[in-house]
């Protein structure tokens, strides 16, 4: 067994897939000679050929669009945007023409487009975002945001084999912080569109995903010491399409329901999540669905502004105490 | 399509059945645009109905420089390439009709549907992204070492947008095998080309993009072809993306609601007494007598027969039911649930 990082596991999904399909190649900004940003792509040209790992310009709405025409034709891309603000530039690629293909035209586009999201890093408005809501509302497209290092290969993995287009949001502030053992010969898959319970709880439910669903952890673990309450921990690691039945389970057994997310309130995934809560499951809360999320601003840079606008552990504990007592 | 059979007429690599092959298509694309004119008034058209008259020959012609194997993008004012692709003339009638029947199952609209064994991929309405996505499909030759060359076509007004830049950009950069055909007819809607761009000529872009690139007369059918095929040829050897301003002229409006309030009628006029690309065409097969009257007629009598036999086939089929709009935005799953109140009882 070996430990490997959030990064490394993803690493390892893309090249296991590389092997396992000819069709699958990689496109994006600086993911060939120089490896990546990040350097998750680092040695992939050297094994894989300037064929199957390209070079592009900073062109990410043609890169997307270029991912689809190749896909088309039955290959599988896999596009990195250097950091996941960027894919703003290529919404309407993804939403007018990738989202629509099979449904509008019965054409087939396996593209996964990859890449770093998320802050804690100090990174500045352009390098902390969590874009996921701008896709969410979205028919066609499939999100994936994994919080393990297991699902980190998983579902990219999941993702490459998956015939619909599928968005797959890093947390770069997992990328090396984040280690676990995975087993050597098994082969990790992670199926789309399944949640999984992070941590089993009687009291109350957190609903979350990504970098928060550790936040979560820590939260509930204090609130067990402190308080004696049994928190439960939703991971989604699917937005879409959501695994409603996990949701629904959970708010059964609990009663009560924290939603915490990273990106910003108004307009953001937990919303949606309130709302099927409330048709499916209203006679089942004793208390209102609460939300932890970032303030309404941008994702500013000095740490004190950072700190205060994303969601905190303390913020998690304090809504979840309010909750508990209600 | 006739390819590379019988004997070349002397001054093109055409031969006289390709030639009455063109003939024959540019018939049947003004011809169908007319049907469809008819029911659109009759209201059987359910969306706009899109005109390319006056730009049939360009189309035509430049997707006659394919061979089988290559992949074309059409815009809206492209029928001709895609009837030459192979598109049949009852599909584009069901398409613009909203049948169930139709390519899209009533999902979409007019050209928008594509048949990649044919060789041609209908459009989306945002201009600018077929570039990319031809680019992508050209990538998928390169890496597969296939000898096959994408075309796409973009309007004056659509090289104004981001999307034109990136995908032509991506295209030359990579060395793609794309020859891109920049349809400059004089207006992008209301807006003239004046208030589109300040360059007069839109082909200078391709210097931009270092990639070669030629103005030809997009009305003389021969010239479109010639100049699409050695464009064509040179791709399929690698020698990259080529660009292609082809000078034409939108005769009507935008689309069939358009009163062309922003179009001098004199000018309009001018284009369609002394530039018509099928009249100087059929002038020409006649006067280097490559082809008979005789057989010009046989043509005109074929298209007419073909499309009365499409538009009765096609007229009377139904509409797609409703429920049918819940499948296939995704593989999987392959279904969209109803919502809760069209599943609540009584």
């Amino acid at each position: 067994m070996a430990e490997v990082t959030y990064l490394e596991a993803l690493r390892q999904g893309l090249w296991e897939e590389m092997e396992r399909d000819e069709e699958v190649f990689l496109l994006g900004e600086d993911v060939g000679r120089y490896g990546g940003a990040f350097k998750v792509t680092e040695g992939f040209q050297d094994r894989f050929g300037e064929r199957r790992v390209i070079d592009t310009p900073i062109s990410e709405a043609a890169i997307v669009g270029a991912a689809a025409g190749a896909a088309h034709m039955g290959m599988r891309p896999v596009v990195e945007m250097q950091f996941m603000d960027f894919i703003a530039c290529a919404y309407d690629m993804l939403t007018n023409y990738v989202a629509t293909a099979r449904y509008r035209a019965g054409l087939s586009t396996p593209i996964v487009v990859r890449g770093p999201s998320g802050g804690y890093v100090r990174g500045g408005p352009f390098h902390s975002q969590n874009p996921e809501a701008g896709f969410f509302h979205t028919p066609g497209l499939k999100l994936v945001c994994p919080a393990t290092v297991r699902d980190a290969k998983g579902l990219i993995k999941a993702a490459i084999r998956d015939d619909d287009p599928v968005i797959y949001f890093e947390h770069k502030y997992l990328y090396r912080r984040l280690k676990d053992d995975l087993g050597e010969d098994e082969e990790i898959i992670t199926p789309i569109g399944k949640a999984r319970i992070a941590r089993e709880g009687t009291d109350l439910t957190i609903i979350t995903w990504s970098a928060m669903v550790w936040k979560s952890l820590d939260a509930a673990q204090t609130i067990e010491k402190e308080d004696g309450a049994s928190v439960e921990v939703l991971d989604l690691r699917t937005l879409l399409p959501m695994d409603d039945d996990a949701i629904m389970a959970s708010v059964r057994k609990t009663n009560k329901v924290l939603i915490v997310h990273e990106d910003s309130r108004t307009g953001g995934v937990a919303g949606e999540i309130t709302a099927r809560i409330n048709e499916t499951a209203f006679e089942w809360l004793d208390g209102p669905i609460m939300r932890v999320t970032a303030h309404d601003t941008p994702v500013p840079y000095a740490p004190t502004l950072e700190d205060c606008v994303l969601p905190q552990t303390e913020d998690i504990v304090r809504s979840a105490r309010w909750l508990l007592a209600y | 399509m006739q390819r590379g059979a019988g004997v070349m007429t002397p001054t093109t690599r055409l031969s006289r059945e390709q030639l009455l092959d063109m003939s024959y298509y540019l018939a049947l694309t003004r011809s169908l645009e007319e049907r469809l004119v008819n029911l659109y008034r009759q209201g059987k058209v359910i969306g706009g109905l899109y005109r390319s008259l006056g730009q049939e020959g360009e189309s035509v012609a430049s997707a006659y420089a394919l061979e089988p194997g290559d992949v074309l993008s059409p815009l809206i004012r492209n029928l001709g390439s895609m009837l030459v692709m192979g598109a049949k003339p009852v599909e584009i009638l069901r398409q613009y009709m909203a049948k169930e029947t139709s390519p899209t199952g009533g999902r979409e609209m007019n050209l928008h549907f594509n048949d990649l064994g044919l060789g041609y991929l209908g459009q989306i309405s945002p201009l600018g992204d077929m570039i990319s996505v031809m680019a992508g499909i050209c990538l998928s030759f390169k890496v597969r070492d296939e000898s096959r060359v994408g075309l796409v076509y973009i309007g004056d007004g659509g090289t104004s947008t981001g999307a034109f830049h990136e995908g032509v950009n991506f295209a030359a950069v990579q060395r793609l095998p794309l020859v891109v055909i920049v349809e400059h007819n004089g207006y992008a809607y209301s807006t003239p080309t004046s208030d589109q761009t300040a360059t007069p000529r839109l082909v200078t872009k391709a210097k931009a993009y270092g990639i070669p690139g030629i103005t030809i007369d997009g009305n003389d059918v021969l010239v479109v072809y010639e100049a699409t095929r050695d464009a064509v040829e040179k791709a399929r050897a690698g020698a990259g993306t080529f660009m292609i301003e082809v000078v034409t002229y939108r005769r009507k409006g935008h689309a069939e609601h358009d009163d062309q309030r922003y179009q001098p009628k004199e000018e309009i006029a001018e284009w369609a007494e002394h530039n018509d690309p099928i009249d100087r065409y059929t002038a020409t097969l006649l006067e280097q007598e490559w082809v008979t009257r005789a057989e010009l007629d046989d043509i005109a009598r074929r298209v007419s027969t073909e499309l009365n036999q499409a538009v009765e086939e096609c007229e009377n089929d139904p509409l797609p039911d409703g429920a049918t709009a819940l499948s296939r935005a995704y593989a999987r799953p392959p279904q969209v649930e109803p919502l809760w109140f069209r599943r609540l009882d009584g």
